[in-house]
């Protein structure tokens, strides 16, 4: 008679859901978005300059609906706000609502102050509502000189300069979260803020490639190639550090073979076969790493350098989700009795499904759509020069 | 933030005047001399007290009798009723409870599973504590199952020849109170909480219900119950030990295989047991330092 599976009776409800996966992979959005930003803003890197702007939001729209899938988590959203008003200071969690405020406040202030100008000329310029409206905005700083935009030039590096660890920090603390639970060998490694963090910037780069050449495309304007060239050389080292973080952690795992190791292999070859195995490594990883490969040599022509940078960008942001999914939801397919499985179906429907989850990740694309109405996201030259071809 | 509120307001040197000022009489609330105060001072005693109620929110929150336990097991504490230490402490006040089970006494009834879901309205589907059947062959494997409400003897637990059967025991599970529960540590808004005898407790009105808690714990006892949604786990039966009876599963065991006591007595049962046989804990090696002892305790069990 073989082992029989045996699963302690709480266990077979998993109680972290598809909310818990997009949580991460929202905020990864926000702190890889930003990141890219402040490549432009701090490192000067100019041949970024076209997605600057539009970085810089990106990583609004997300951060802003980022506490989104955790309220639909909570089993009390009513008392979401305890986490702020009675923190406990040895818990990690409760770190969320200052950190997340923090950087929220800090996107906020530099997407005013990049802006700044623009605003103010149409609040100037606009008449009737449209004007009053950009006057709102404006808050009340109706007036730019050479001596504000020296300051606000100056506000925007310091910004862009405390954003960068403010970004990690948000985002290596949610890989905190799941690396400190002791009880789960899938979670408890040192290497789990540094693995999220890598993919984090990973997804950010890819929505943003594909989000640039998808509003380039919508406008009927040429993509800057120097620019998609650019991003699609920092996706490919993003996705390389983050794919091999990956890789040491599950190889150190095996090669360490603990006592709880028997599980994890099950794990990976039965439960997280396609998630892992299809999505994470083959399609997510081993793809985009040859299409990037080809796509940043300099002969590949321009036209197919886009084209493979944007599959090679979704690809990745498949690639993330799947490795959200396969940590939070395969950290408890598996029971702490060490002897079983756990079966997860994604329902369609209610707070913690399907619908429920595409929604929480269209929102913040709406919201970038709309921003992208009421901000000058692009140089109207740029539009200029293109119609003058 | 009631508990804060509650320590700034009870402290009656909070509102009088502490004979740092002019006026004759100490224990006047408000004096003549306090309305001649500068800014200055006002400003200092202002952040004082605004930066000490802060400072109030991140410390481990003490726990009382009007919050303690689970949403049933703190609603039925009738006003009036005398507190732990009334009822319960011994000379010195120091109150400490401890839980062993002994596997050797186990016969798999299941009593203790009926009792615990009728005393603490445990939904269907969900446990506070369960016991387990392990099975040891000879063939080196080991099988384990789960003893149904009903008990072992009756029940459609499959059956094992036994010719091939080692060893047999049963296990029963309970929230093992760590000394270092993980629970406590990640609990982000102190709705885990260690009541002042040493039992872990959920605080119904704090408790977000984010689950935390369930995955951090690494013995797989805590679950969010859905008709309160809030973390829910076994208490010993806080209710029920307050009033010193002993826990439901304790009091239904028929061969008093768990064992329910205080550990600051010396002369208790708990202790008199503690001191007989060797026993041993769950997961050691995970550093909890559980409350919940067993004895004749395998390497088998997780």
């Amino acid at each position: 008679m073989g082992a029989a599976e045996f699963v302690f009776p709480n266990d077979h409800h998993v109680a972290w859901s598809i909310m818990i996966v997009l949580y991460p992979y929202i905020t990864g959005l926000v702190a890889g978005a930003f990141i890219v930003s402040a490549l432009y803003h701090v490192f000067e890197r100019e041949v970024l300059q076209p997605v600057a702007k539009l970085a810089l939001v990106t990583a609004l729209c997300f951060c802003a609906f980022a506490t989104l899938p955790l309220l639909l988590h909570l089993h009390h959203p009513e008392r979401a706000f305890n986490i702020m008003f009675t923190p406990n200071a040895t818990s990690a969690m409760a770190g969320f609502g200052f950190i997340y405020s923090f950087y929220m406040l800090l996107l906020l202030m530099e997407v005013w102050l990049v802006f700044r100008p623009e605003l103010v000329d149409r609040g100037n310029s606009l008449p009737g509502l449209p004007g009053a409206f950009y006057r709102c905005l404006t808050l009340g700083v109706t007036k730019v000189t050479r001596g504000s935009a020296m300051i606000d030039s100056w506000l925007i590096r310091a910004l862009a300069i405390l954003g960068i660890p403010a970004a990690c920090v948000l985002h290596g603390y949610v890989g905190f979260l799941f690396g400190a639970v002791k009880a789960n060998p899938w979670w408890s490694t040192a290497l789990m803020p540094v693995i999220f963090l890598a993919s984090a910037v990973a997804s950010g780069i890819a929505a943003l490639l594909v989000l640039y050449l998808w509003f380039c495309w919508r406008r009927k304007i040429t993509a800057d190639a120097d620019c998609v060239r650019e991003l699609s050389r920092y996706l490919w080292i993003a996705l390389i550090v983050a794919v091999s973080l990956e890789g040491l952690e599950l190889l150190h795992m095996a090669y360490e073979s603990g006592p709880e190791w028997h599980v994890l292999q099950t794990l990976l070859t039965t439960k997280l076969s396609v998630s892992y195995g299809l999505f994470q490594v083959l399609i997510g990883s081993v793809c985009p790493f040859v299409l990037l490969c080809i796509a940043t040599r300099p002969q590949v022509p321009v036209a197919l350098m886009k084209k493979l940078s944007v599959i090679s960008g979704l690809l990745v942001l498949i690639q993330v989700f799947s490795m959200r999914w396969n940590v939070v939801i395969g950290g408890q397919l598996f029971s702490k009795s060490f002897r079983g499985f756990v079966e997860y179906q994604l329902p369609w429907e209610g707070r913690e499904g399907l619908f429920a989850a595409g929604c929480v990740l269209v929102l913040p694309l709406l919201a970038l759509e709309l921003l992208s109405r009421i901000l000058p996201l692009w140089n109207e030259t740029e539009r200029l020069d293109q119609a003058g071809e | 933030m009631t508990h804060e509120l509650n320590i700034i307001t009870n402290n009656p040197e909070s509102e009088t005047c502490q004979g740092n000022c002019c006026c004759s009489n100490p224990q006047e609330k408000e004096c003549g001399s306090h309305e001649s105060n500068s800014r200055r001072e006002f400003l200092q005693t202002a952040s004082t007290v605004i930066l000490g109620s802060m400072s109030l929110t991140l410390l481990p929150m003490p726990v009382t009798n009007s919050t303690a336990g689970n949403a049933d097991d703190a609603g039925d504490q009738e006003p009036g009723t005398a507190t732990s230490e009334e009822k319960t402490s011994n000379n010195d006040g120091q109150v400490w409870f401890g839980f062993l089970v002994d596997i050797e006494k186990c016969i798999g009834a299941g009593k203790c599973l009926t009792a615990c879901r009728i005393e603490n309205n445990v939904p269907a589907g969900y446990a506070r504590t369960w016991v387990e059947r392990y099975v040891h062959l000879k063939d080196g494997s080991v099988r384990v199952d789960k003893v149904p409400e009903q008990g072992y003897a009756g029940s459609n637990l499959p059956d094992v020849d036994a010719e091939l059967v080692e060893r047999a025991y049963f296990v029963p599970k309970l929230c093992n109170h760590c000394s270092d529960a993980p629970c406590n540590q990640v609990c982000p808004v102190h709705a885990s909480i260690t009541s002042p005898e040493g039992v872990e407790l959920v605080d119904p009105e704090r408790c977000i219900g984010c689950a935390y808690c369930v995955q951090a714990c690494p013995y797989g006892v805590r679950f969010i119950n859905p008709e309160t949604n809030n973390a829910d786990k076994c208490t010993w039966c806080y209710h029920r030990i307050m009033r010193k009876e002993q826990p439901a599963c304790v009091e239904s065991c028929p061969v008093g295989a768990r064992v329910f006591g205080r550990l600051d007595d010396p002369n208790s049962e708990l202790n008199l047991r503690l001191a007989e046989v060797p026993t041993h804990v769950l997961k050691d090696q995970l550093g909890t330092n559980p409350k919940l002892r067993y004895v004749g305790l395998s390497g088998e069990v997780k």
